[in-house]
Order: C-alpha cells, then sequence, then structure tokens
C-alpha cells in the first residue's frame, strides 16, 4: 500500500483520532494525540492489509519554541514492504504517553531511551530505567536547554 | 609496588636480581582484553600476524585482569566506564602499568569541548606510564609505546630508595 492508501485506511477506522496526515515528501505520517496512540498502533500492527511488525525506531524531538515534545514512530512491514510513521506531540514540562512495548516488544529499549536522552515518561513501562548514562545522572542531555554538567562523581567534565 | 620491593639494600646481588626480573618482566608483559573504542581496532591490528605483538613479549591478551600486567587503555573513556575501569585496574596484580592510548584517552580527544559523558582524560581515574598519541595511533605506534614501557619497567629495582 502506498501513504495515501494507509492514510486513507487510518481514516476509516480511527477517523477523528487523527490530528494531521502527510501522504508525501519523505517522511510520510500521521499526528495522532497522545491517548490514542496505542488504538492507532493497534490497528497499525493487527490490520491484516498494513501489518507493520517491525518498529524501526522512536525518534525524540524537543522544540522548546513550540513547547513540545515530537516523537516519531517509523514503522516498517516486513512481509508487505509499505513503511509509514506516527507521531504524538507531548507537553514539554510533562511530556507523558502510553508505552508500546506490547504491541512491538521493540519499543522496550527506544523508549528507554527516549526517557534517558529527552525526559519522556512512558505509561506502564515495564523497566523504564536509564538506558545509557549512569543511573545516577542528572537531567536528560538531549534536551535543547540541559546545562552541561562540570564535575561527575569528582572527575572534572569541563576543562 | 610489589611485595619485595624497596626492602633490600643495594649490593652486587640486588642488582643482579633486579636484572633478572626486569628483563623478564619486560619480555612477558600480558595485556588485558580491554578495548573501549575505534583506537581498540588499532590495538587489535597490532596484536594480530602483520605487526605482531607476540615479538615483544606482549601478545598474550588475558581475558581476565588478574592474570594482566598490562591495561591498554584504547578509546573513549565515558563517565559509566570510569568506576569500571578503576575497578578491573584494582583488581590487577602488582605491578601493574597503564598505557593510554589516543587522544580520547589521553585528554578526550574529538570529546574534550561539548561532550556531557567522557571522561576529560583517563589519568583522571588510574595512574598513566605512558601516553602514546593519535587518533588512532598507528600500531607502530603503539609497539613504540610499548618499547618505552619496557624502557620504564628496565629501571625498577628492589633495592631501597632514597627518600623524597
Ligand atoms: S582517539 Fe580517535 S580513534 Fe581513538 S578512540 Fe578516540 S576517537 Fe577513536
Amino acid at each position: 500500500m502506498n501513504s495515501t492508501e494507509i492514510i486513507q485506511l487510518l481514516q476509516q477506522q480511527q477517523g477523528p483520532a487523527l490530528a494531521a496526515a502527510v501522504a508525501d515528501g519523505l517522511h510520510p505520517h500521521v499526528v495522532v494525540p497522545a491517548d490514542r496512540l496505542m488504538a492507532v498502533a493497534t490497528v497499525l500492527r493487527t490490520d491484516w492489509r498494513l501489518r507493520f511488525d517491525l518498529l524501526r525506531c522512536i525518534s525524540a524531538i524537543d522544540w522548546p519554541a513550540k513547547n513540545t515534545i515530537e516523537l516519531s514512530y517509523d514503522l516498517l512491514a516486513t512481509a508487505r514492504g509499505h513503511s509509514f510513521a506516527v507521531k504524538v506531540l507531548l507537553d514539554r514540562a510533562n511530556p507523558r504517553v502510553e508505552s508500546l512495548r506490547g504491541i512491538w516488544p521493540a519499543a522496550e529499549w527506544h523508549e528507554r531511551e527516549a526517557f534517558d536522552l529527552m525526559g519522556v515518561t512512558f505509561l506502564h513501562h515495564p523497566d523504564l530505567r536509564r538506558i545509557l548514562l549512569p543511573e545516577d545522572w542528572v537531567g536528560h542531555p538531549l534536551r535543547k536547554d540541559y546545562q552541561y554538567p562540570t564535575e561527575y562523581q569528582g572527575l572534572q567534565l569541563n576543562p | 609496588m610489589g611485595l619485595i620491593e624497596g626492602i633490600f639494600e643495594p649490593g652486587l646481588i640486588v642488582t643482579s636480581v633486579d636484572w633478572v626480573l626486569n628483563w623478564s618482566r619486560q619480555r612477558s608483559i600480558f595485556p588485558m582484553t580491554f578495548g573501549i573504542a575505534c583506537c581498540a581496532i588499532e590495538m587489535m591490528a597490532a596484536g594480530a600476524a602483520r605487526f605482531d605483538l607476540d615479538r615483544f613479549g606482549a601478545g598474550a591478551f588475558r581475558a581476565t585482569p588478574r592474570q594482566a600486567d598490562l591495561m591498554i587503555v584504547a578509546g573513549t573513556v565515558t563517565c559509566k566506564m570510569a568506576e569500571r575501569l578503576r575497578r578491573l585496574w584494582e583488581q590487577m596484580a602488582e605491578p601493574r602499568f597503564v598505557i593510554a592510548m589516543g587522544a580520547c584517552a589521553i585528554s578526550g580527544g574529538p570529546y574534550h569541548l561539548h561532550a556531557y559523558h567522557v571522561v576529560k582524560g583517563v589519568d583522571q581515574i588510574v595512574p598513566v606510564d605512558v601516553y602514546i598519541p593519535g587518533c588512532p595511533p598507528r600500531p607502530e605506534a603503539l609497539i613504540e609505546g610499548l618499547l618505552r614501557l619496557q624502557d620504564k619497567i628496565s629501571t625498577r629495582t628492589i633495592a631501597k630508595q632514597a627518600q623524597g
């Protein structure tokens, strides 16, 4: 299926859940509200025409001017050969969204990474710990307003 | 500092024992199998057939710190790794030596500025005997560093040192 057909199918099934849809360009995607993400993801995973069985990546993007954190879930259907993306926009002060660990197991580590570096909280995630940085690290370094530490456990970091 | 070092009066026998000890230590430096970033690729190349660290007695990479004499810090030391690196060093038997290989291990290298997670020089964590600059150093440079370490080992003695 091409992106236009995927969007049509999603609109039939999820109608008002889609906040926006982009069918052309390099990154065709739909934008959904955070509370509808689970429903849309379930359709994408289980509908026999879509069958998106591979979650390639979860990207978190910080937009301080818009006061938004954007999550982009990039999907691939390995048997059908089509790919697509879903985006959610979250409040920058308190980014929370449902974990998709139950739909795509690969989401577990991607979500831990987004939590570690961007501070997004994934509800009902089985093991939401930092994945790259030490457990006692302060802050989320890929936020655009992150203040670099000068010291970590006695090590000088900014000479 | 080993168990028998610094307790004997200098003399003919002591210097002869020194010579034997240093000779054997110089020629059987066992490095630890420990590579943490791209520099480790050059270290592996140095250990493989073309450059063959075994010619200098340093080709037996040990998979445990307890059998190793030399830690080649080949790569970027992150803050998370710092604690583990220190623990590995503490597990090594004395006398133990450290080579800081590459710009990252010396000073943070490409990550000296604008990196929140990289230790700016492994000498903040463990004492370093030889620094090998480069990004990455070629295997010849690692071999040169090893020879300088052998020079350093040759000056060791079990005799009492003058206090000072
Ligand atoms: S010094 Fe260069 S080659 Fe070596 S670990 Fe650092 S970036 Fe990699």
